[in-house]
């Protein structure tokens, strides 16, 4: 078996050609997604004559109809202040329990937290969100009902079937986050005669701030752009929320409902690009943070 | 040298790398129809055609075309028929645009596509009926409803029961999305054209499975479903006293019920009306329709046009 082995320099070549062909392609994908977006969002603006700061601000969402002016009904406020309230309630939600569990995996029973917890913890993200939506309908909706009464559909519920979904990626990133710090800063925390947990809460959590801000991030980024488990619980009623418990929606529910059922080209249709268009804006604001933190985090453990 | 890459498994490597990518490619362009002859007719009476059918839209009609399809497969074993979903909307545009053969909807072109000459390019078939009616909580306890309460619900001017013949308990209204073809099937039939006040904000929902769950267990919830996602845990409301059954479809005494629609091209190749004409004959309006809930079109005693007016055959 005489195997003709490469030339070393064509090998590079190819290397490089096939490596540097993938960024490109992932490159072109982006561009055109963003570029497919934006265009199609700014339609609104530009062919249906919608006022930019009226859709941003407009409280009544019905593109269906037009107001006394002429002007379609397409306020996005309730869908925005609907997205950002579930994004805020989940991550409160979700983050107590991620980074507990991550300080007891880290700090106090690494074996069992890496054998055992981390990989059960991460078969949650594989299950589809029509799952969690399903579960959502049939249990947590239930349950807000025998709660706080009314219908049982609103941000609570959403909030509470996002949370469960963002868990994972978040305590993975903190579990992540606090096994990074370095492990002469306890050492020299136990040296000083702290106990365990002034330990953790003085030295572990406060270096690995900047980690734990990513995941949170991270977190959140996730929460804005799912859609359909949201959809199933959040109750899909257009309105600027007022309670917890009453229905409301999101930026992604109106979406998911929405795009089958208008013809491309329409002003309804059109503007559904523009609520697309806010949260690709949304994310690029999220991971730009990101990117800021580890900036700063870096510099501060150097 | 076994870590070395040999030029055979890099090449091969690199290959189906290729082959992978054109074929995502290939997907991407799918739809494009090519029918042509093949020989001509040499088992059956029917003449043999091959080609591919494309039939996308509405969600409602999926389950009765992807049925067909596969039936279709044993009479013109050339014709491959793919069914899409994608919504009513989606239909009309993807006809429009000529990316399908076929745009399934709920609804009229007319209804989604204001210009005269998008209209003159397709071409209406019309297959099945679908009933639909409004289904409420069955903790309610009420069978009947009067189509003026029934309006007046959706309106948002009746909102407790104890007003429309039920119990003293809020009524939860859940629509379904705005543009949806049984949203406008409802409307069309029982608003007839009032519009309820932009501050009556009921909840929406996409999907008839999840409206047929969430009205099962939600107290005082009101909703509208086709007759073929009625089940146990749902109460189907009568109105006026008529029963949501085919036969009062049929008569004409039903009120809310809508046409099936597959658009074709204005000028259809041979493969896209050989499905069609296969779509309206006995193969699949005796026996297939009826078993997946829709009603043919033959027993029909009423028809309407895309303005709504009804008239007896």
């Amino acid at each position: 078996m005489a195997k003709q082995v490469m030339p070393k320099r064509r090998l590079e070549g190819i290397g490089l050609g096939v490596t540097g062909a993938c960024v490109g392609l992932v490159a072109l994908l982006v561009v055109t997604l963003i570029a497919m977006v934006v265009s199609r969002g700014l339609a609104t603006f530009v062919q249906n004559g919608v006022d930019f700061g009226a859709f941003l601000t407009g409280t009544t969402w019905n593109p269906d109809q037009v107001n006394d002016a002429g002007q379609p009904l397409v306020g996005a406020l309730p869908m925005i202040c609907g997205s950002f309230a579930v994004t805020l309630l989940s991550t409160a939600f979700a983050l107590p329990i991620a980074i507990g569990s991550a300080i007891f995996v880290v700090e106090i029973a690494p074996g069992f937290g890496r054998r055992v917890f981390q990989p059960l913890v991460e078969l949650l993200v594989g299950i589809p969100s029509v799952v969690y939506g399903l579960i959502g309908l049939r249990v947590i909706v239930a349950f807000t009902r025998s709660l706080a009464g009314g219908t049982g559909y609103g941000i609570f519920s959403g909030s509470i079937v996002l949370a469960i979904m963002i868990l994972p990626t978040v305590t993975s990133l903190s579990i992540d986050a606090l096994a990074a710090v370095p492990n002469a800063y306890r050492e020299g925390s136990y040296a000083l005669g702290c106990t365990r947990w002034q330990t953790v809460w003085h030295v572990v959590l406060k270096s690995a701030m900047p980690s734990l801000m990513t995941a949170v991030i991270m977190g959140m980024t996730r929460a804005f752009g799912e859609a359909l488990a949201v959809q199933m619980v959040v109750g899909n009623a257009a309105q600027v929320p007022t309670s917890l418990f009453t229905p409301a929606a999101t930026l992604t529910s109106v979406l998911t409902m929405g795009m089958g059922n208008t013809v491309t080209g329409t002003l309804q249709n059109n503007v559904l690009w523009s609520l697309a268009m806010i949260l690709l804006v949304m994310s690029l604001v999220f991971i730009l943070i990101v990117h800021l933190i580890g900036k700063k985090g870096g510099k501060v453990n150097d | 040298m076994r870590n070395a890459i040999t030029r055979r498994s890099f090449l091969a490597l690199g290959g189906s790398a290729v082959v992978a990518v054109a074929g995502l490619g290939l997907v991407g362009c799918g739809g494009s129809s090519s029918s042509s002859d093949s020989s001509s007719s040499d088992s059956s009476s029917t003449k043999q055609i091959s080609g591919s059918v494309t039939a996308a839209g509405s969600t409602a009609l999926q389950p009765l075309v992807e049925a067909a399809a596969e039936q279709f497969q044993d009479v013109q074993p050339g014709i491959t028929v793919s069914v899409q979903g994608g919504g009513s909307g989606q239909g009309i545009t993807q006809i429009v645009q000529g990316t399908v053969q076929i745009g399934d909807s709920d609804v009229f072109a007319e209804e989604k596509v204001k210009d005269s000459s998008d209209l003159q390019k397709i071409k209406d078939n019309k297959v099945c009926v679908v009933g639909m009616g409004p289904v409420v909580n069955p903790d309610l306890g009420i069978t009947n409803i009067s189509m003026d309460n029934l309006k007046g619900i959706f309106l948002g001017q009746i909102t407790n029961w104890k007003d429309a013949g039920g119990p003293d308990q809020e009524i939860v209204v859940i629509n379904r999305a705005s543009g949806s073809g049984t949203r406008a099937t409802f409307e069309s039939n029982v608003l007839k054209g009032e519009k309820a006040p932009d501050s009556f904000k009921p909840q929406e929902q996409d999907s008839s499975g999840t409206v047929a769950s969430m009205v099962a267990q939600t107290p005082g919830s009101i909703s509208y479903l086709a007759f073929s996602y009625y089940n146990d845990s749902l109460t189907a409301l009568s109105v006026d006293n008529v029963e949501p059954k085919e036969e009062n479809v049929e008569s004409g005494d039903w009120k809310i019920w809508a046409y099936e629609h597959m658009y074709t091209a204005a000028d259809p190749d041979e493969a896209t009306q050989a499905f069609v004409d296969y779509m309206l004959g006995d193969d699949v309006q005796g026996s297939l329709i009826e078993s997946n809930g829709y009603i043919p079109m033959s027993g029909m005693k009423v028809e309407r046009d895309a303005d709504g007016n009804e008239t007896t055959k």
